[in-house]
C-alpha cells in the first residue's frame, strides 16, 4: 500500500512537471515565428558583441595569433601591472580623467541656459531660426569639425587675425602646444552640441505645469524668480538624469575627435586611454593585442565604477537614480 | 504663459537682455559655418592672405573647379554612399526584427533577451578584441566590414520596442489573432504601416551615422578604392597630404599652399552639403527621436 502510495506521488510530481514543460512548449510553439524573427538579431549580438567580450579574455594570456584566443597561454595580471607600473599610465590616465571631467562640467549648463532661454522667446520665427542654427552643427562629422577647428585656430586665421587687432604680433600656433588642446576640444565640443543637448530640457519645460506658472504671476514672481523657482525646479530631474548618463559615457569623451586632434607637440596633452589602446594596439609596427586589451579592461572597469557611484550619488541628492 | 501688458521694468529688462543672450548665441554658432561657405567662394590669394572676414573676397569658383577634378573625391562620395544606403538598410531590418518580438508581452524569455541586449551597452570587449573578431572573419580590407559589425544599435532598439508598445495596442493584435493573422503577416501587415515615424527617425540616425564615420574604416580598409569620403577628407583636412596632381597647374609655391587652403574649405562645404540641406526638412524627426529615446532614460 505504502509502496504504491510513493509510486503514486511520484507519478503525479512528474506528471505536473511534464505539464509544465509541455506548457513552456506550447507557449513557444505559439509564438515561434517571433523567434524566427529574432534569431538574425540575436545572433549578430552574440557574436558582435558576446564574442569579443570572450575575446578580451586575451588581456590574462600572452595573445599569439597562431595559437589563437583559447590557446594562448595564461599569464594572470602581467599585462595590468606593466601598465600600472609604465611611465604613461599616470599621463594617460590624468588626461582622460581631466578631459572627460572638463567637457561634463563645462558642456552642462550652457544647453540648460539656452532652454530656458529659449523658453522665454515670444516670437515664433526667431525660435524657430535660433533652434535651427543652434541644432545644425551637430550634424557636422568629426572629421569636418576638426578640419574647421584647424582653419579657425590657423596661424594665419581668422582667430589670430582677431587676436592681432588687439596687439598679439605673432600668430598662435594654437594646435601645437599642448596646454590649449584641452580647452580647444571642451570649447569646439560645446559648439557642436550646445543645440542638440537643450532639446531635452525644452521638452522638459513643456512639462512643467502652467498652473504653476500662473500662481506665480498672480504672486508678482517676476520672470527672473519664475525660472529660478518654477522652471528650474521643474527640469531637475532631466538634468541629474543626463548627467548620469554623461557619466556613464564619460571615459569614451569623443576618442575619435581627440585621435583626429592630437599631433606630436600636443601628446603629452592629448594622449588618453582609448587612443593609447589604438597607438599600442593596431598602429604600431609590433602591435601588442594584449597589452592593448588590458588597458581596455582597466578602462570598462572605471567607466562602470563611476556609473554606479553617479547613480548613488544622485540618489543621495534626493533624485531618483537610473535604477 | 505671458502677458504683455503689465509687465514689470524688471521682466522687460529680462526680455531684452535674453534676446541678447540668444542673438550673440547664434551668432556664435553661425560665424564658423558663415566663414567657411565665404571662403571657399574666394580667390587663393585673399584666402592665403587671410582677407577673408565674413563675406567672399575676390569670388571664385576656384576651389570647387579643382575639386571636381579630383576624382578621388567622387570614389569616396560614390563609397560614402554604398555605405549609407545599404548599411541603413541592413540597420533599419535588423532593429525591427529585434524590436517586434521585444515588445511583445507573449514573447517568452522576453526579459533575458531584453538583458542581454542591454547589457552590451554597459560593457564591451574593447577595441581589439573586436579588430581580431573582424579580422579572423575575414572582413578585413572589404565593404562588408564597415557594414556587418555596425548592424544594430541597442539604443535605437529601445526606441523603436517603446514605440511599437506604446503605438500597437493589443486589442488589435487579439483581433487579428481572431481572424487567423500570423505573427509575420501581423507584422508586415498591420505593425509596419503603422510605424512609418519611427521607421523614419532611426533610418536617420543610422544614415547620419554612416555617412559621419570614418573610424572603422581607418582600422579596417587599407585599399583606397574602398575609402569613404569623410577618411579621404581626413587626408586632406587633417592630415595635410594633397596628392600633387591635384594641384594641376599651380606651379608657384605660394599658389600652391593658397590652393591646397582653399579646397579644404570647398571640401567641407562639398562633403557636409548633402545633411546640411537635408537636415531642416527631417529636424523634427530627429527631435522626435530625441523625445522618444529620452521617455525611456
Amino acid at each position: 500500500m505504502n509502496v504504491t502510495g510513493v509510486v503514486e506521488n511520484k507519478s503525479t510530481i512528474s506528471e505536473v512537471k511534464h505539464k509544465t514543460k509541455k506548457k513552456l512548449l506550447t507557449k513557444i510553439k505559439k509564438s515561434w515565428q517571433l523567434y524566427v524573427l529574432f534569431i538574425l538579431p540575436l545572433m549578430y549580438i552574440i557574436v558582435f558583441h558576446y564574442y569579443p567580450m570572450y575575446g578580451a579574455s586575451i588581456a590574462f594570456k600572452n595573445f599569439d595569433p597562431v595559437l589563437g584566443i583559447g590557446g594562448s597561454p595564461w599569464v594572470g595580471f602581467e599585462h595590468f601591472k606593466k601598465f600600472f607600473e609604465s611611465y604613461d599610465f599616470v599621463r594617460v590616465l590624468k588626461n582622460t580623467l581631466g578631459l572627460s571631467l572638463y567637457s561634463l562640467i563645462a558642456g552642462f549648463p550652457l544647453p540648460i541656459l539656452l532652454a530656458l532661454s529659449l523658453n522665454y522667446v515670444y516670437s515664433k520665427r526667431f525660435k524657430q531660426a535660433a533652434q535651427l542654427i543652434t541644432y545644425a552643427p551637430h550634424f557636422i562629422s568629426v572629421v569636418v569639425m576638426v578640419g574647421i577647428i584647424f582653419m579657425i585656430l590657423d596661424p594665419r586665421g581668422p582667430l589670430n587675425n582677431l587676436l592681432s587687432l588687439f596687439g598679439v604680433k605673432e600668430g598662435i600656433n594654437f594646435m601645437g602646444e599642448a596646454d590649449y588642446f584641452k580647452s580647444i576640444f571642451v570649447m569646439s565640443g560645446i559648439w557642436q552640441n550646445v543645440g542638440f543637448g537643450c532639446i531635452i530640457y525644452l521638452a522638459a519645460l513643456t512639462s512643467v505645469s502652467p498652473e504653476l506658472h500662473e500662481a506665480a504671476i498672480v504672486d508678482g514672481a517676476s520672470k527672473i524668480r519664475r525660472i529660478w523657482h518654477v522652471d528650474i525646479p521643474g527640469i531637475m530631474q532631466t538634468a541629474v538624469l543626463v548627467l548620469i548618463l554623461n557619466m556613464g559615457s564619460f571615459l569614451d569623451t569623443g576618442f575619435e575627435k581627440v585621435l583626429l586632434m592630437q599631433n606630436p607637440l600636443n601628446l603629452s596633452a592629448s594622449q588618453v586611454i582609448d587612443t593609447y589602446v589604438y597607438n599600442v594596439g593596431l598602429v604600431s609596427a609590433l602591435p601588442q593585442y594584449s597589452y592593448a586589451a588590458a588597458i581596455g579592461i582597466f578602462k570598462s572597469l572605471v567607466a562602470f565604477i563611476l556609473i554606479i557611484a553617479s547613480n548613488k550619488l544622485a540618489k543621495k541628492v534626493g533624485q531618483d537614480g537610473l535604477w | 504663459m505671458n502677458t504683455k501688458i503689465g509687465e514689470s521694468r524688471g521682466d522687460r529688462i529680462f526680455t531684452v537682455c535674453n534676446y541678447i543672450f540668444l542673438s550673440l548665441l547664434v551668432l556664435s554658432v553661425l560665424y564658423p559655418l558663415i566663414y567657411v561657405l565665404s571662403a571657399s567662394l574666394s580667390s587663393t590669394n585673399a584666402v592665403a592672405s587671410g582677407r577673408v572676414w565674413l563675406f567672399p573676397v575676390e569670388f571664385s569658383l576656384l576651389g570647387y573647379k579643382t575639386i571636381f577634378e579630383y576624382s578621388k573625391i567622387w570614389t569616396g562620395y560614390g563609397n560614402s554612399l554604398f555605405y549609407m544606403v545599404v548599411g541603413t538598410t541592413v540597420n533599419v531590418v535588423l532593429t525591427i526584427l529585434a524590436a517586434y518580438p521585444l515588445s511583445r508581452r507573449d514573447f517568452y524569455g522576453r526579459g533575458i533577451f531584453m538583458f542581454l541586449f542591454v547589457f552590451t551597452m554597459m560593457f564591451n570587449g574593447g577595441l581589439i578584441p573586436n579588430y581580431l573578431l573582424v579580422q579572423d572573419l575575414g572582413l578585413l580590407n572589404s565593404r562588408w566590414a564597415l557594414i556587418i559589425p555596425n548592424a544594430l544599435s541597442v539604443f535605437n532598439v529601445i526606441i523603436t520596442m517603446s514605440f511599437f508598445k506604446s503605438t500597437i495596442p493589443n486589442e488589435l493584435l487579439e483581433s487579428a489573432q481572431l481572424d487567423g493573422c500570423n505573427d509575420f503577416k501581423f507584422l508586415f501587415k498591420v505593425v509596419l504601416p503603422l510605424s512609418a515615424p519611427i521607421i523614419a527617425v532611426i533610418s536617420l540616425f543610422y544614415a547620419v551615422g554612416h555617412w559621419n564615420s570614418y573610424f572603422s574604416a581607418l582600422i579596417y580598409l587599407r585599399d583606397a578604392s574602398l575609402f569613404p569620403l569623410q577618411l579621404i577628407l581626413r587626408d586632406i583636412l587633417v592630415q595635410n597630404s594633397v596628392d600633387p596632381s591635384m594641384m594641376g597647374d599651380a606651379t608657384q609655391l605660394a599658389n600652391k599652399i593658397g590652393l591646397q587652403q582653399l579646397l579644404k574649405y570647398s571640401l567641407i562645404v562639398v562633403s557636409s552639403l548633402p545633411v546640411l540641406i537635408a537636415y531642416p526638412f527631417v529636424q523634427r524627426f530627429f527631435v522626435k527621436g530625441v523625445m522618444i529615446g529620452s521617455l525611456k532614460g
